[in-house]
């Protein structure tokens, strides 16, 4: 093993003052620069509910349910970069956490969730609001940690956020019983972490970069694949720059949205399940590929054995796991996007290589011509089309750089493919886990935040009565948020499967909606309805000039399709492009 | 494919269930596993015998790695280890067959740990082929209880021991 890398003697901040757990809790936070946490109070929080009354320097956010807790956490997570912190009691609001949890754990966001647990003593008792969330967490979770002596506390926080935020960021869970909340200790902050088996990889195997740029200068077709590890190692920058250098096109995964910059001509945008036609065309002929972190999820690669088959895979990683797990790689290389891509780049600048770039340009023009192929709305109908809806929204609200967070459904797979992104961290939604509910509370976190922007969350009217308590949680804090509910009154997405593979069978897919003008009203926000085109932008402008939670219902047509689409299990170069259009390499 | 394991991890609370839950959730075979402190009771060495193919085996030991608390991973080949399994088996001795029990316990160098008017209980201690072999020529006989301890397994040079530990 890696000696002496990690394994260094625990020096501590020594202070004299005796406290008790639940107070060394919020000094610990403080050290680790948290001043903004969401929660939800109960039983065995108790103290700490009570150290927070008085707390100067940790402003506590109550939500309406602790689900709502973590995905606000994840939602200020992925806004800022920083740690995201969620509190609940025991019992049941531990278990209200686990969707958040695991939501932060596929999409790879960091957040610390603190849990209340009963008493040591009383754990395995079926106590009054006991359940074993280490155990219930752990399969979702990067790391968990049962407190059983308030001593160990200032450590196991400290651990908490290193693992969180570093290597694959994740969240970490801290169930913290009653007994240890009361605990007295003295204060200590260990300044170095032991963590012998933890050494996470950040730079490149220099030979291995050696043998990808050697593949990347000798391509006739290479395509860049940038994933949410580009955003969590903030290589953006890095990427974009690489990709010009060496003239290579870029197509960005659901989580990479806005790592490489929508509006430049070596973007491909989206590939995928409801990617562009040309970018799955691009990864599809492609001879060399080249990802950056990404885990090759079945949504961007349909068919496995189809997919790339004819490729050189170089894969930038920092988690091991995800290389070669589903796509064989040729060529992987473990680190960190941001650490790897530097090297490269600086690899590259030596010019060691001659790199002509006339060698690509019948690839250019092959992708060019590929380009022409566009989905279009698919119903004639005199309703306002979703399409528009989206297209409006982001052709208004372009200007003031918002952060748009979007639910699950066919209106997350229209805002990926219309509202068109220049930066990372501006669009906020739920990839791996597909939540439902996660952008509202996410909109919550995110406006927390930043305070200064505005935050959208396009919603459908399933997705959105997931989680519509927390309009309550906007209107008490006055958070700027406009929720946009592409009201088709259904659950689209699955609709939509429904009218293509199950015969029109729409099983349980009709959803009612409250009067959601009536509803904002009755929360106290504002609510506004559109239901004829002309009244798109108006209604938006009013939104966004509106200082504080709107509600904007959408009515939109029901029988909209998202297009293009590559059903499951099908080569991604298989492409509907409307109900009778299907494109066949 | 068989293909042994050998992990070296942290001693803390938890570790065992991760480590068993990570082959439940990812739907990966466990053989065996054995698991007991190292010399210094800090780490914990764990053995596990598993199968599958090598692209399996090789995101088996990515994820034992990526465990907070796992400091080592190793696969262990035949060729460059010794690995043994405690084997104890409670077989039916009828008078006829009591000379060809003691028989394959001595061939066998197994130990007879208990005697009673019907039974032998044998202590055996071999590689997984020994092992086998033994249970296959005492199964005619009747074999009524066999408590295995799974392999474990020791490299022949010190090619994946941290320092002593
Ligand atoms: C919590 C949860 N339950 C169920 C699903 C399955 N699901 C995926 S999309 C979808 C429909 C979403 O409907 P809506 O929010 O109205 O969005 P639309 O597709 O109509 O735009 C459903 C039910 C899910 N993703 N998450
Ligand atoms: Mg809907």
């Amino acid at each position: 093993m890696a000696e002496g890398k990690c394994i260094t003697k625990i020096e501590q901040q020594e202070s004299t003052e005796t406290m008790i757990g639940a107070r060394i809790l919020l000094e610990c936070l403080r050290k680790e620069g948290v001043d903004e946490i969401f929660g939800y109070p109960g039983g065995v929080v108790l103290h700490i509910y009570d150290e927070l009354y008085n707390c100067d320097y940790i402003k506590h956010y109550l939500v309406r349910h602790e689900q709502a807790a973590v995905h606000a956490a994840e939602g200020y997570a992925r806004a800022t970069g920083k740690v995201g912190v969620a509190l609940t009691t025991s019992g049941p609001g531990a278990t209200n956490a686990i969707t958040g949890i695991a939501n932060a754990y596929l999409d790879g966001y960091p957040i610390v969730v603190i849990t209340g647990q009963v008493s040591v003593d009383l754990i395995g008792n079926d106590a009054f609001q006991e359940a074993d969330i280490v155990g219930i967490t752990r399969s979702c979770c990067k790391h968990n940690y049962l407190v059983k002596d308030v001593k160990d506390l200032p450590r196991i926080i400290k651990e908490a956020f290193h693992i969180a935020k570093t290597g694959k960021p994740g969240p970490v869970v801290i169930d913290l019983p009653k007994n240890v909340i009361v605990q007295k200790a003295k204060f200590k902050y260990p300044e170095k972490l032991e963590l012998p088996g933890y050494n996470p990889t950040y730079n490149g195997h220099p030979r291995q970069i050696l043998n990808a740029l050697k593949l990347l200068y000798e391509a006739k077709r290479p395509v860049i694949i940038s994933g949410g590890g580009v955003v969590a190692s903030g290589a953006n920058k890095e990427l974009t720059e690489f990709a010009k250098y060496l003239h290579i096109p870029v197509a960005n995964t659901l989580m990479g949205i806005g790592t490489f910059p929508a509006d430049d001509k070596l973007s491909l945008g989206m590939l995928g399940m409801h990617g562009n036609y040309w970018a799955n065309y691009a990864v599809s002929n492609c001879d060399v590929l080249f990802a950056v972190g990404t885990r090759f999820n079945d949504r961007i690669t349909g068919s496995l054995k189809k997919f790339c088959s004819d490729a050189k895979v170089i894969h930038i990683d920092i988690d091991p796991c995800s290389i070669s797990k589903n796509v064989n790689v040729d060529i992987p290389i473990v680190g960190d996007a941001k650490n790897v891509l530097t090297q490269m780049l600086a690899q590259a600048q030596k010019r060691e290589h001659e790199i002509n770039v006339d060698l690509k340009d019948k690839w250019f023009a092959q992708i060019d011509e590929w380009k022409q192929k566009r989905a279009m709305p698919v119903v004639n109908s005199d309703k306002i089309a979703p399409q528009t809806v989206i297209q409006k929204i982001y052709e208004y609200t372009k200007d003031i750089d918002p952060i748009v967070c979007t639910e699950v459904g066919q209106h997350q797979m229209w805002t990926a493919q219309l509202y068109k992104f220049n930066k990372p961290r501006q669009f906020i939604t739920s990839g791996g886990l597909g939540t439902m509910g996660f952008g509202f509370p996410a909109a919550v976190g995110a406006a927390v935040a930043m305070k200064d922007k505005v935050v959208l969350n396009i919603a459908g009217d399933g997705s959105i009565q997931m989680n519509i308590q927390e309009l309550m949680t906007c209107v008490d804090y006055n958070l700027n948020i406009k929720v946009f509910i592409i009201n088709n009154g259904y659950l689209g997405m699955v609709r939509q499967w429904q009218e293509k593979i199950y015969n029109k069978h729409y099983s349980q897919t009709q959803i009612s909606s409250p009067d959601y003008v009536k509803l904002a009203e009755a929360y106290g926000a504002i609510g506004i309805r559109v239901q004829k085109e002309e009244e798109i932008v108006p209604a938006i402008k009013k939104a966004i000039e509106h200082k504080g939670p709107v509600f904007v219902d959408f009515i939109v047509e029901p029988f909209e399709m998202v297009y293009p689409w590559v059903l499951a299990g099908d080569p991604i170069n298989k492409v509907l492009l409307s109900n009778d259009v299907v494109d066949e390499p | 494919m068989k293909h042994t394991l050998s992990v070296l991890v942290q001693n803390e609370a938890g570790v065992l269930s991760s480590l068993s839950g990570l082959f439940s959730g990812r739907g990966y075979n466990i053989e065996s596993l054995t698991v007991a402190p190292t010399i210094d009771n800090e780490y914990s060495r764990v053995t596990i015998v598993t199968s599958g193919d090598e692209k399996v085996i090789e995101q088996i030991c990515k994820q034992l790695h990526r465990l907070i608390y796992t400091l080592k991973v190793a696969e262990i080949s035949m060729e460059n280890s010794v690995s043994r399994e405690l084997v104890l088996l409670k077989v039916t001795a009828k008078d006829e067959d009591r000379s060809e029990i003691l028989r394959i316990a001595e061939i066998f160098e197994a130990k007879i740990v208990d005697v009673s008017p019907k039974t032998y209980t044998l202590q055996i201690v071999g590689d997984q082929s020994k092992v086998q072999a033994v249970i296959e020529l005492l199964r005619p006989l009747g074999i009524k209880e066999i408590v295995r301890s799974g392999l474990v397994a020791i490299t022949k040079e010190n090619q994946f021991m941290m320092n002593g530990k």
